[in-house]
């Protein structure tokens, strides 16, 4: 191990660890968009969009995102449909985390007891009422552990966009290891990297879950 | 268009090709998840103990292998087992090694949660008959814990097999890096092979990991049922 080596590759890191962090960022947000409306969508049973979203969910869940960013990058064009790496990825970061959150806000949603349901149709509340007072409410705050945890997932996987050439972390350490060699110093970095975004994520998942855990158990 | 393309898929021994290289991959899941569960559950078991030191190392290695991507974990194993232990492993093993620690470290918190949401009156019970340590996991907590582990364990297998499609980054010859192969060898006369060869390892993922994915969600709901009732 040697200090130069790692200074000098500090740079190179920094700009990878922004990118992982706009892209995650940007797929995150998309997924929570998307996860919110299906999961809402699948609450109502809303017809004709119920069956799509049930596909939805059950193929990107079932599928790796390696194979689901491949399609995106190699085989859309073929379709007439090219989209940059940058964008392939935020994409499939969509694809799968949407599918994750959307089981995530189910969850919580299915964690509201049934008299408040039922409390909110007896005092005649329409279904958009229903969900805008009675079940966003509750619903949201029981799923906040659910999300952190898929929040930390995402993150992890754009360490995958390296197949398709992001020059985010992962990709930034294998490209200088491939020039220079110098396994051990690069690898040490990754790895600090990826502890620097998560373990303080890791930190606030485990103190909501115990938030969550109050608030329902009382203990 | 004359020809889509697909014609690459049935064409040579295409097709055999990529069903080797999926049981290349099955084979990989299977045998580190046989060996991850085992470990795990061992450890699991350990981190229930009250050996502070003991727990602390445990719980450690278990935010590591959370923490560090599996990308990275493949990486990692795969340079510095060589460099640094003078250990020169083929891809496969070095493949089957990451993921089978991986399922330990997972694995392990799977059974301390599910031992220690066995009641405190259960296990004050079997204290009070008089059973031993290891009678007590045996009889009270083991098969009282089982069936609480279950939908996490299959849901655990399906992660497992999803992220075998890694594998081709540490060029095991998987279905994927297969596929790669058979998309470069006939991108010259079928420019449209690409869609089908990266379609069917699609599917294939999905023939695999739905019903997996069916059977933890039933599962699921069968446990919830049983603590509701």
């Amino acid at each position: 191990m040697s200090w130069a080596i790692i200074q000098q590759s500090l740079p190179l890191f920094a700009k990878g660890f922004v990118l992982t962090l706009k892209l995650a960022t940007l797929g995150i947000i998309g997924a929570i968009i998307v996860g919110l409306i299906c999961s809402l969508i699948y609450y109502f049973k809303l017809p004709i969009l119920t069956p799509i979203v049930t596909i939805y969910t059950e193929v990107a869940r079932n599928t790796p995102l390696l194979i689901q960013l491949f399609f995106l990058y190699y085989a859309f064009p073929i379709l007439g449909w090219r989209l940059t790496a940058s964008q392939c990825g935020i994409i499939g970061l969509i694809f799968l985390g949407g599918s994750y959150m959307a089981a995530g806000f189910t969850g919580g949603f299915d964690g509201i007891t049934k008299s408040q349901i039922e409390a909110g149709q007896a005092i005649g509340f329409t279904r958009w009422q229903l969900a805008r007072y009675v079940i966003l409410p509750q619903g949201l705050a029981l799923s906040v552990p659910a999300l952190a945890a898929n929040v930390i997932f995402l993150i992890k996987e754009t360490s995958i966009f390296t197949v398709i050439a992001i020059p985010e972390l992962t990709n930034t350490a294998l490209d200088l290891i491939g020039m220079y060699y110098h396994t051990n110093e690069y690898l040490f970095v990754l790895v600090i990297a990826y502890a620097i975004i998560l373990i303080p994520l890791s930190l606030i998942l485990t103190y909501l879950e115990r938030r969550v855990r109050y608030g329902t158990f009382g203990h | 268009m004359a020809h889509s393309g697909i014609d690459v898929l049935t064409m040579g021994s295409n097709f055999w090709r990529l069903l080797g290289g999926l049981w290349i991959t099955i084979r990989i899941a299977l045998v580190a998840s046989i060996i991850g569960i085992l470990l795990g559950s061992l450890l699991g078991i350990l981190r229930t103990l009250p050996n502070r030191p003991l727990r602390v190392v445990l719980r450690l290695y278990l935010e590591f292998f959370r923490i560090v991507p599996t990308v990275v974990l493949l990486f990692l194993f795969y340079y510095i087992l060589p460099k640094q232990f003078n250990l020169n492993l083929p891809a496969n093993q070095v493949a089957t090694l990451v993921f089978a620690l991986w399922v330990a470290a997972e694995m392990s918190d799977i059974v301390r949660g599910a031992l220690q949401s066995v009641s405190t009156h259960q296990r004050e019970a079997g204290q009070a008959i008089g059973l031993n340590y290891w009678q007590l996991q045996r009889y009270v907590l083991i098969p009282q814990a089982w069936p609480l582990c279950l939908p996490a364990t299959v849901n655990l297998l399906t992660r497992v097999v999803k992220t075998t499609s890694l594998l081709m980054l540490i060029s095991v010859m998987d279905v994927i890096n297969i596929g790669q192969q058979i998309i470069e060898a006939n991108n010259k006369t079928d420019p449209n092979g690409v869609f089908w060869i990266y379609g069917i390892i699609f599917l294939f993922y999905f023939l695999i990991n739905y019903p997996l994915s069916r059977w933890a969600k039933h599962l699921t709901q069968h446990q919830l049922e049983a603590t509701h009732l």
